[in-house]
């Protein structure tokens, strides 16, 4: 037993900590897909993933320019000169035509409406990186941040594990399309202070992840002029930016705080505003791993420059970036079109849920829906959402994220993913969801015991077998898959040397 | 207002390590627009044997324009793989590399291994996997000045200094070893580990089987981790050949003990491959808990999946890779020769090297006074008036002062030649009195030495050399 205790502490504490959140249901759902995943031809009857936020549908556009442009991955004669100096090239202020065309790609994101200077563009790991550098520049562990919710889950890693950073969450509700409201802002502060714990600032997504909604600029107003009151910093991920598809137009907190600064009696702190971004979501490019950390607090800057040694990223993708982003004609072309595919596949997938009887919240950006399940619920409980999720994973055979893994108040919401496959999926995913809906109304209308929830619950059962508990409980990783892999089929991860 | 990692100077990017660096980015060295510039000798980079890369990539063009070697298109798959588990091609590569580079001596299984992004992010994740804020990890002197940064900075985890002493050429000895760890419990720091560099930054000199014996032991009788930053493992250019902590474990037969899972590589291929800006580092752990928190943890900083494609090929090509392997140390051999004889003929020694990017300079002699502000005064005329950046030794924690690291692998022979030259000046211009005759200085410390040291101590670091040399 002493050996044993011995050995826990061999470790660290961060290590041997559950804080990386890997255990949370989110993941549970990749390792039932990655025991059984979908494939067209070899295994139709397999799970569909549709709780990976990824971007597919415009990668052919790249691929095409790829071809076009054979310089920009040096590699061909003239091209392989330049090996040498971008081999060698580890300075972590980045390459300057990297840092300019990611600025220029910014601003012309956000309409060129604001300019982005290509100085205060600093490097991360991704934006999983660049978060985690932020907070380790802005908080000390055991400080805290504000946050809406529902969330990200990887939040939960990203913002708190190695930094000791606490999260207090701003709960919203369904009742005003989960918007923030200023007293939710102001009480969780409030409670966070009375808890004793230093609130150092506030992140949000914008676009959202999960809601796939933008905020409109009042809110934003008010989240700046809340945080210069309170002096505490303001973090925006704008990693989804270039996904909207739909008006309202995007509006990004560099607008808002450019606004409220020509007019002196805002008193806007610009040394508070943070933006964390990357080229995952809006160009679909996760494994170049390209995490972007705009600041405009100069301290910030540089201390998380001198940090971002921990996560630079690859200069030979630093180059390659800066070539097809500075493509000006490609680039507008590829956000036009992809705005349109993402357009198309947000209204097929969600005209296909409406004839079903189910509801999104409406959205206008992101690469999912927040799908509104609470009907299916036999009571709104989160356990029932956790069996209504297992159901929909082993007999839907669909993965989808259950709102609870976003920390949502409210039981019965799915974030579903429909970006990251191709359409002929897509029809497939809609067929199964056809049929487990007429599935369940076929079945005995029983009423619900609880009459208190009578209001919001149509007179449904569904049908499960008891199969399902075994299941459940069998569910166990052959391997312990990354909640990033995108699929097990992936030649990449079969191709043996 | 900001977090105290951002107002502290941890991050030890004050030190004169990085002064030099910001001198030289004024007034830096061109052969044809800055003749009389500073020349860069504070950069172990390898850009001897870039050609070799170069004619591969003209013959191999698939995996830079994201093609197999099927010559298909894998642009899609790549876009989208972020896998912590990385590449398997890549890993499979990557082990078989590493295994060559050790001569076959050690085999590696790619499921044990982290890719992260470069050694610094490696020797920073292996950090918050062992130590808890707090906790220390005792560290040799001389040591890359880096670490600080990397080892401590985010991590809370403390160094505490391993004073070796050039009376022995900078050997481990188990006297250090304990009173390193007896300070340690003096300042009431926990000691969770020994990191070591092998071969060593700044010495260049590979650790001895004595030494590597020695840190075996030592870590197992006080149940700490060991790890071992092996990224200059491929630039062994003389013998004594290489020797990993992995070997040693296993002649040993150790593997597959308690011990063997507190052992951890670092590696990367920065150094060896010359490839700093690729951002290719590793961990290898026997440990699966910390192969699992590492990879967890390596989504911090996980390496391109378009880098990971090519190094994969790259290193599956092992007619490339043995061809390279030899050819790479040669040159390093040469380079090295030229640097060594160069002082020489200023009547400057360097530590006796077998490895690395650099040679570890003895300009105690040339010191106004033996003192670290001596070292300064010196280490500014040099970048200054010689036009030279070189390290200065208390930049790597020496405890004494006077030694500088001088990097040889990061320009031509032109340039290096013409570094030899103004030390060379620098030297004769040198008033007669301030400089001590080397040998007199020889003389006198060979007096003191055998007054304050058993012989043994320094006879041991030439006898182990032999006995490796004679093993191989």
């Amino acid at each position: 037993m002493a050996f044993l205790a011995e050995n826990q502490t061999l470790l660290s504490k961060i290590a041997t900590s559950e804080q990386h959140g890997e255990n949370s249901p989110y993941f549970d759902g990749w390792k039932a897909y990655d025991q059984d995943p979908f494939h067209l031809t070899e295994n139709p009857n397999g799970v569909i993933q549709m709780g990976l936020a990824e971007n597919q549908l415009s990668l052919d556009l790249i691929e095409n320019w790829v071809a076009k442009n054979p310089k920009s991955s040096i590699c061909t004669k003239d091209g392989v000169s330049q090996f040498k100096d971008i081999a060698n090239f580890q300075d972590y202020h980045g390459l300057y035509e990297f840092r300019k065309a990611i600025a220029n790609f910014m601003g012309k994101v956000r309409g060129n409406k604001v300019a982005f200077d290509p100085d205060r563009i600093v490097m991360g790991g991704g934006a999983t990186g660049a978060s985690e550098s932020l907070m380790f520049c802005l908080a000390d562990p055991g400080d805290g941040f504000l946050v809406p919710t529902p969330y990200y889950p990887a939040f939960d890693r990203d913002l708190r594990w190695r930094t000791g950073v606490q999260l207090a969450p701003i709960i919203c509700k369904s009742s005003n399309d989960f918007k923030i409201t200023q007293k939710a802002l102001e009480s969780t502060y409030e409670n966070a202070i009375a808890s004793n714990i230093r609130v150092k600032g506030l992140i949000i997504a914008n676009p959202s992840n999960p809601l796939g909604t933008t905020m409109d600029k009042e809110t934003l107003q008010t989240l700046m002029r809340f945080i210069n009151e309170k002096n505490i910093h303001l973090v925006c991920d704008e990693i989804y930016a270039a996904t909207i598809f739909n008006t309202p137009e995007f509006v990004s907190i560099s607008e808002v705080l450019q606004e409220m600064e020509q007019d002196p009696t805002n008193r806007v702190n610009r040394e508070l505003v943070h933006i964390i971004y990357s080229l995952s979501k809006d160009m679909g490019l996760p494994g170049f791993r390209v995490g972007i950390l705009y600041s405009y607090n100069d301290h910030v800057v540089s201390c998380a420059r001198k940090m971002s040694s921990f996560g630079l990223i690859s200069s030979q993708t630093q180059l390659f970036l800066a070539s097809i982003l500075s493509d000006e004609e490609f680039i507008d072309g590829f956000l036009s079109e992809s705005s349109k595919r993402l357009a198309k596949r947000h209204l097929t997938f969600t005209q296909g849920l409406e004839k079903e009887g189910i509801t999104c919240l409406a959205s206008n950006a992101g690469l999912f829906v927040w799908m509104d399940l609470r009907t299916l619920l036999k009571k709104p409980t989160f356990d029932e959402e956790m069996e209504l999720w297992r159901l929909i994973i082993t007999d839907v055979k669909l993965n989808v994220s259950p709102g609870s893994s976003f920390h949502c108040d409210e039981p019965g919401w799915f974030r579903v993913c429909f970006a990251n496959m191709d359409d002929q999926t897509v029809e497939i995913a809609l067929k199964r969801i056809h049929v487990f809906v007429n599935k369940g109304r076929k079945h005995d209308r029983t009423t619900m015991n609880n009459k208190k929830r009578k209001s919001f619950q149509k007179n449904l059962r569904l049908s499960f077998s008891s199969r399902l508990y075994d299941e459940a409980a069998m569910m166990s990783p052959r391997t312990i898959m990354s909640p990033h892999s995108p699929f097990a089929l992936s030649p990449l991860v079969q191709a043996r040397t | 207002m900001l977090s105290e990692k951002v107002v502290c100077n941890s991050h030890g990017q004050d030190s004169s390590y990085f002064l030099g660096w910001e001198e030289y980015e004024k007034n830096p060295y061109d052969e044809v627009k800055n003749p009389k510039g500073i020349i860069q000798m504070g950069l172990a980079e390898n850009q001897l044997s870039f050609d070799l890369l170069e004619s591969w990539l003209e013959k191999n063009p698939q995996p830079m324009a994201f093609r197999n070697h099927n010559n298909q298109s894998i642009f899609k798959d790549l876009a989208l793989f972020q896998d912590y588990h990385g590449l398997p091609a890549f890993k499979n590569a990557l082990v078989k590399f590493m295994s060559e580079v050790r001569g076959g001596s050690v085999n590696f299984d790619p499921n044990n291994l982290v890719l992260t992004a470069g050694a610094t992010s490696a020797n920073e994740t292996l950090m918050f996997c062992l130590a808890n804020p707090g906790d220390a990890f005792l560290l040799p002197t001389p040591y890359y000045p880096g670490f600080d940064r990397d080892l401590k900075w985010r991590t809370g985890a403390e160094i505490v200094p391993i004073q070796c002493s050039s009376l022995n050429g900078f050997r481990i000895t188990k006297s250090a070893l304990e009173e390193a760890f007896k300070q340690a419990e003096k300042q009431n720091l926990k000691v969770k580990g020994v990191l070591v560099t092998n071969p060593s930054n700044p010495l260049g000199t590979s650790l001895s089987l004595h030494e590597l014996d020695l840190l075996v032991n030592f870590i197992s009788s006080r149940n700490i981790h060991l790890v071992s930053d092996e990224i200059y493992s491929g630039t062994v250019f003389s013998s004594p050949s290489f020797i990993s902590i992995m070997e040693v474990l296993k002649n040993k037969n150790l593997m597959n003990t308690e011990i063997a899972k507190r052992v951890h590589v670092v590696y990367s291929l920065s150094k060896d491959l010359g490839l700093p800006g690729f951002r290719i580092g590793v961990i290898y752990s026997n440990d699966e808990r910390v192969v699992s928190a590492a990879t967890k943890m390596s989504s911090f900083g996980l390496v391109s999946s378009q880098t990971q494609h090519l190094l994969s090929e790259i290193l599956s090509d092992q007619n490339f890779t043995k061809t390279y392997l030899s050819e790479n140390r040669r040159r390093l051999k040469e380079r090295h020769e030229m640097l060594v004889g160069g002082l020489k003929k200023s009547g400057i020694g360097c530590v006796p090297s077998n490895s690395g990017l650099f040679c570890w300079v003895d300009m105690r002699h040339l010191l106004s006074s033996n003192t670290f502000e001596g070292e300064m005064e010196l280490w500014k005329k040099i970048v200054y008036q010689v036009g030279l950046n070189i390290s200065p030794g208390s930049s790597c924690h020496c405890s004494e002062p006077g030694w500088f690291r001088v990097c040889f692998a990061n320009m031509s022979e032109e340039t290096l030649d013409l570094a030899m030259q103004r030390v060379k000046s620098f030297v004769d211009l040198m008033p007669k009195q301030n400089i001590q005759s080397y040998h007199q200085k020889l003389m006198n410390r060979n007096s003191r030495r055998t007054k304050s040291l058993p012989k043994w101590v320094f006879e041991l670091s030439f006898h182990q050399r032999e006995i490796v040399a004679n093993e191989r």
